[in-house]
């Protein structure tokens, strides 16, 4: 992070001297691109600000933005996000547990294992590991779709169809992305600490745990942030392997939600929205610098 | 061997055996009540006659495409501005981003409601911006045509990952290139097109495998946004396979076409790679 800012510093002394002509290429250029900036960052928001009006006003959606919307707006209200809560039908409050617990328990397992495994493709040396790296990484091209009727009849077989296992317990043998991001950390640990701690008198098992995990809190911060992101959006799983509305999803509850549409105001149904978004945009804002750094080393080392 | 155990056990579980199932159902007749009655190619025979599958296809292909071509111009618009001197860079490159943390269930019942004809905030933008021209807004989910549009205009609200991604390759591209071009007397175009363009083309092309890839499994947003209508207009592959699977029942159908969607992903991904030796430049090489 901290370089990407210092080499905007350096682009900075360039930008104002075009190069090319020789002229000083500053105010005109510079404002051009915050006003693209603005208009990007409006349309970006504009939808989490959409949701967050809707979800505290009234029930017709278009008030807002009618003659005398002001007034409207002035006048948020709590009530929809109660509405929501007591609602009959739907049970919000035990959506964001069960998608909590499946993300807890899928991010712990999915972040230890593929550390272990990282390790193992990084710091531990036999022969084959790069042909066997090849595999783990060739196996992020199949879609969800083309196994989804074998692990429906697999997981059958085991018992686990209306349970959250076949959510969660996959997640604690390694996920090929992580394991991907953690060898690529794991390897730039320089080996002469590894050495240091064999000397000591370390195996492998304290050299992972003390030496190589407290050094990659970052890279470990990441696979655990994406899993987490990848739970709470995950759709097509819980469809397919939930059977009961106790064990529904954020993402299946809103869904059900939607779907009684013409009962259900467009209100509500923001205010519904906003307790699944809620989650991850304080994430968000929170870790911020994670995202990013994460989202940059998958692209550019990839 | 003992510290990847964990992955070898997984991958064998959950992802080799249901590769090797999906091939053995897609040869089979399967109603999952009844053991799997073996018949031969017929369920590929099938997909010749299928026009559903037609349709999908042409669907999957017209939106990924469009989707694709239209983010990754974005996105490198879009970093290509945040690459120069601009202030809060951390709060545009935040804003930029935001969108592509919602849940995409939540931002397709957010767009649901900003697309409808009557009360959705998309026509009262059009009409205010264009109303005195006599503009009206359309029927968003009417036409197979607004459908699709409808889709790919929501799908550039995920372009966050893509800008971070391109922002930290253009970041990489050496300055003393840029510097040298110039002192050629190389304008800002061409310098983009000549010097930042090949060095930014290997990012490109991993963008475009990681679009096809989620292009080709695009599932829960039509799903909520259009149901796959007007008249299967934005039905797409995933949700057939789905729809055969657990709709209808037919998991033998539906794993064949799984197969088939394995298969074009990795065609399509082999083509560009092959393409991608020609056209991208990878350093030191």
């Amino acid at each position: 992070m901290s370089d990407i800012d210092s080499s905007m510093h350096d682009g900075r002394a360039l930008g104002r001297i075009d190069p090319a002509t020789g002229v000083a290429s500053g105010s005109v250029a510079r404002a051009y691109r915050h006003l693209v900036l603005g208009v990007a960052a409006a349309a970006a928001l504009l939808p989490i600000l959409y949701m967050l009006v809707i979800s505290t006003g009234g029930s017709d959606p278009a008030a807002p933005f009618l003659d005398g919307g002001i007034a409207e707006t002035a006048s948020r209200t709590v009530e929809n996000y109660r509405g929501v809560v007591a609602d009959e039908n739907t049970d919000f409050p035990l959506y964001l547990r069960n998608t909590l617990w499946i993300a807890i328990l899928g991010t712990l397992g999915t972040t230890l294992s593929s550390a272990v495994v990282a390790y193992g493709f990084s710091r531990v040396r036999w022969k084959g590991r790069d042909a066997v790296f090849i595999i783990v990484l060739s196996t992020m091209m199949v879609p969800f779709p083309v196994v989804m009727v074998p692990l429906f009849t697999i997981f059958r077989e085991l018992g686990w169809i209306g349970t959250f296992a076949p959510l969660w317990v996959p997640a604690w043998f390694g996920n090929a992305f992580s394991i991907f991001l953690l060898r690529q950390f794991f390897l730039s640990i320089p080996r002469e600490l590894d050495e240091a701690s064999r000397i000591d008198g370390c195996g492998h098992v304290r050299n992972f745990l003390h030496v190589i995990l407290p050094l990659s809190t970052p890279a470990l911060l990441v696979v655990a942030l994406f899993h987490f992101m990848f739970v709470w959006n995950d759709f097509l799983g819980p469809l397919v392997f939930l059977t009961h509305r106790d064990q529904f999803t954020l993402a299946l509850g809103l869904q059900l939600y939607l779907s009684k549409l013409g009962q259900t105001p467009w209100n509500l149904l923001m205010a519904a929205t906003t307790i699944m978004v809620a989650p991850v945009l304080v994430l968000f804002v929170l870790m911020q610098r994670t995202f990013v750094e994460g989202i940059s080393t998958t692209g550019t080392k990839g | 061997m003992l510290w990847i155990s964990p992955w070898i056990l997984g991958f064998t579980i959950f992802t080799a055996l249901p590769v090797v199932l999906a091939l053995w159902y897609g040869f089979t007749d399967y109603t999952l009540l009844e053991p799997p009655i073996p018949v031969g190619l017929d369920n590929y025979t099938r997909m010749a006659d299928d026009p559903i599958l037609g349709t999908v296809l042409w669907n999957t292909a017209v939106f990924g495409v469009l989707t694709i071509v239209l983010g990754t111009l974005l996105s490198i618009s879009l970093a290509t501005v945040l690459s120069h001197p601009v202030r809060f860079r951390s709060f545009w490159r935040a804003a930029v981003f935001a969108p592509s943390v919602l849940p995409l269930v939540a931002l397709a019942v957010i767009f649901k409601l900003a697309y409808d004809p009557e009360v959705g905030i998309a026509n009262t933008l059009v009409e205010g911006a264009l109303g005195w021209a006599g503009v009206r807004g359309p029927n968003w989910f009417g036409s197979g045509f607004w459908a699709m549009t409808a889709l790919l205009l929501m799908s550039l609200w995920g372009v966050g990952p893509a800008v971070v991604i391109y922002l930290a390759a253009l970041r990489d591209v050496p300055r003393q290139l840029h510097e040298a071009a110039s002192i050629d007397g190389v304008g800002r175009w061409g310098r983009f097109v000549h010097v930042v363009l090949p060095m930014i083309s290997p990012v490109i092309l991993f963008n475009v495998i990681i679009g096809i890839i989620n292009a080709m499994q695009v599932f829960a947003v039509p799903l909520l946004l259009t149901g796959g209508g007007p008249e299967r207009t934005t039905y797409f592959h995933s949700m057939y396979v789905y729809d055969q699977a657990f709709t209808f029942g037919d998991m033998g159908y539906a794993s064949a076409l799984g197969v088939l969607q394995f298969a074009i992903i990795l065609v399509l991904t082999g083509v560009v790679l092959l393409a991608g030796r020609r056209l991208v430049h990878y350093r030191g090489a």
